[in-house]
């Protein structure tokens, strides 16, 4: 589903190459977990499979579209939910996912359904047109990822996508998500939530400084690492326990 | 078109649900536009109605000084007030209690009616074909009125003084030359030699083809044009601050993943922006009409001239939109998109002639008032208010503005798609 060939970003006067030569591959159905300190390049990458960034070099293909030339069809086909909320506060919930839905080139009846669908899946259906400045972390959040998946995109980039919200909300966040993988949607997920991770993906890839260190099941990196009981402890014994801060 | 469609109905939403800035986007035009005329109009009116206290230090004493005080005092302009000492007098202007200062020197009738007969024997002497007795040139110096100004004093307000009194002391001069001769030539004072009416005098006529059609400008006819423009330029606050707002919120990110281009969301903002503009003029237009004449200011006169004003308002909110938009690309923070708009906006409202003509300017500033489409805007309106153009006229001032629309969103369309590849 996701072809990445030497993929490399380097940003304008920086010193190092944010993502470096990366080869990766991604199957249809999958689950895959990106995961990294901060500064690994997380971000970088997912920028550029969602067509924000231009790479330095290397190419990428999604269901055999390319970037290059086929832009519009390639994002069509994907769906971002980003790390902020990216909504408009002073819309109601209803308002915003019509106007993002609207993007993607739903409208009428079949656009009203699929929000009001999704709302009620995740509980927001009383809130509808109440203003997203009201609502909560949590609510946000799930609107948030409404907003990336009503024009039921095949691969879906999730940038820490319970980060910031209650267990409740996380678990509503998380069920639904295996919904949408079981129907279909690839997803690519990075987060800071090892455990989640864990849990949630079929397959991870470990990155540090732009490359990947290591990647498979969860459950095959845990047995591969000695002494490492779960994917945090793989986490560190692969990438160390110095401070990743970056300014 | 679905897409643009929607992006212009979440624009009317977002900008409808901002109470307080709707408000701000509608009422502070207005506010300025009347404040401006009342206060342009109100300083007319002092100048014609009210009276100026200037002081008057007399060392003269004689017909000249008196002359030159039945004239100022004829003038209704001025109220005279004596001073004896020339240093106290020079002191309160200085002060700012007294805009001005007039100092007639010592002596100044019995020299000018001195010189003026030397010059009027000599010349009959020389009609009397006596040419032993030739004009003779008094050995008297100039004599010298003193003006003292307020620093504080707008220049207009010096030299319209100051070619007042100079009016008036060459009548004063002309005058005593005829009496002059009149005492040579005759007798009997009562006797007419010469007519001493101003032969030459001047009238204000409109340049028009049609004198009903072009009617003298007041001061409505200035004001509404310039500083609706002013005001239609002053949306690229509100909808750069939007923008910048938008990346703020990440919702300018999520756009960007989003299969629709950023030219329609451009679209969006310019559709809702342009009809702001347009109904900012609307307002304009009716408080010219109709609130003016309640306020005691001149009515502005848009008869037989709407659909042409909004034609030339429709391409100058686009130009103001183009703007608007490019600066709201390329801002990071509302902290560079604000002072830089709002700065802008006055600097263009100064090179087009918003504040001093164009023709007034130093050289250098004309050439550069060439270039800024607040000029193009109000020359355009003029056209329209004060010299009844037709449309053909208007087009090249048109052509600059939606020229101008279109580079800077080309800008900001290329300057976004540069960003892609940082």
């Amino acid at each position: 589903m996701i072809q990445i060939n030497q993929l490399s970003k380097k940003y304008k006067n920086a010193e190092r190459f944010s993502v470096h030569n990366l080869d990766l591959v991604i199957n249809e159905g999958e689950v895959f977990g990106i995961l990294g300190p901060n500064g690994a390049g997380k971000t970088t990458l997912i920028s550029m499979l969602s067509s924000l960034l231009k790479p330095t070099s290397g190419s990428f293909t999604i269901d055999g579209l390319s970037y290059q030339g086929q832009m519009s069809r390639l994002k069509q086909m994907i769906g971002i939910v980003p790390q902020e909320y990216a909504l408009y506060p002073t819309l109601t919930a209803f308002e915003n996912l019509k106007y993002f839905g609207s993007m993607y080139g739903l409208s009428g009846t079949v656009l009203t359904q699929k929000i009001n669908e999704h709302l009620d899946i995740l509980g927001l259906k009383p809130f509808s047109h109440k203003k997203i400045k009201t609502f909560s972390g949590g609510m946000k959040r799930r609107i948030n990822l409404i907003a990336g998946i009503l024009h039921q995109p095949k691969v879906l980039f999730l940038d820490e996508p319970t980060v910031g919200v209650d267990v409740q909300s996380k678990n509503a966040i998380m069920s639904f998500l295996k919904e949408l993988n079981k129907n279909g949607t690839t997803i690519l997920y990075t987060s800071h939530h090892l455990n989640e991770a864990e849990e949630f993906c079929s397959r991870i890839a470990i990155i540090d400084l732009g490359t990947i260190i290591c990647k498979g099941k969860p459950e095959e990196l845990i047995r591969k690492e000695p002494e490492a009981k779960n994917l945090e402890e793989v986490f560190l014994a692969k990438t160390g326990k110095a401070l990743r801060d970056y300014a | 078109m679905h897409k643009l469609w929607a992006s212009a109905t979440k624009e009317f939403l977002l900008l409808t649900r901002d109470f307080g800035g709707l408000a701000i986007l509608f009422l502070m035009p207005l506010l300025l536009v009347i404040t401006i005329t009342t206060i342009q109009d109100g300083t007319f009116k002092t100048l014609k109605e009210s009276k100026i206290p200037i002081l008057l230090v007399d060392k003269d004493k004689g017909s000249v000084s008196e002359q030159i005080r039945e004239n100022m005092a004829a003038a209704q302009q001025f109220e005279i007030v004596p001073q004896e000492n020339e240093r106290k007098a020079q002191q309160l202007v200085q002060n700012g209690d007294y805009q001005l200062a007039i100092v007639i020197p010592e002596n100044l009738s019995s020299a000018l009616n001195r010189k003026v007969l030397e010059n009027v024997e000599g010349i009959l002497s020389k009609f009397n074909g006596n040419d032993a007795e030739a004009i003779q040139t008094s050995a008297n110096s100039k004599k010298e009125v003193k003006l003292y100004f307020d620093p504080a004093t707008q220049l207009s307000f010096r030299n319209s003084i100051k070619s007042g009194i100079n009016q008036m002391v060459s009548k004063i001069e002309t005058e005593s030359i005829y009496k002059a001769f009149q005492e040579e030539l005759t007798d009997d004072p009562t006797e007419e030699i010469f007519d001493t009416q101003p032969f030459i005098t001047f009238s204000e006529i409109a340049p028009g083809d049609v004198p009903d059609k072009s009617a003298i400008p007041n001061s409505t006819q200035h004001n509404i044009p310039a500083w609706t423009l002013f005001a239609i330029f002053f949306i690229i606050l509100p909808l750069s601050i939007n923008m910048v707002n938008e990346k703020n919120l990440g919702t300018f990110v999520r756009l960007r993943t989003n299969p629709v281009s950023y030219g329609t969301v451009l679209g969006g903002k310019t559709i809702v922006f342009l009809t702001v503009a347009l109904i900012q003029f609307a307002l304009m237009l009716l408080v010219g009409v109709f609130l003016f004449p309640i306020l005691g200011l001149p009515e502005l006169s848009v008869a037989g001239k709407l659909p042409m004003l909004f034609f030339v308002a429709f391409f100058a909110g686009l130009a103001a939109v183009g703007l608007g938009l490019l600066l709201g690309t390329v801002a990071k923070s509302q902290e560079q998109s604000a002072p830089f708009g709002a700065t802008f906006v006055v600097i263009l409202a100064a090179l087009g002639g918003v504040w001093v003509p164009v023709f007034a300017m130093p050289k250098f500033m004309q050439a550069l008032s060439n270039v800024s489409p607040m000029n193009w805007g109000l020359s355009a309106f003029y056209d329209v208010f004060l010299r009844n153009v037709g449309i053909l006229e208007l087009l090249p001032e048109i052509a600059l503005l939606f020229l101008f629309f279109l580079i800077t969103t080309g800008i900001a369309i290329f300057y976004n798609e540069r960003q892609i590849a940082v």
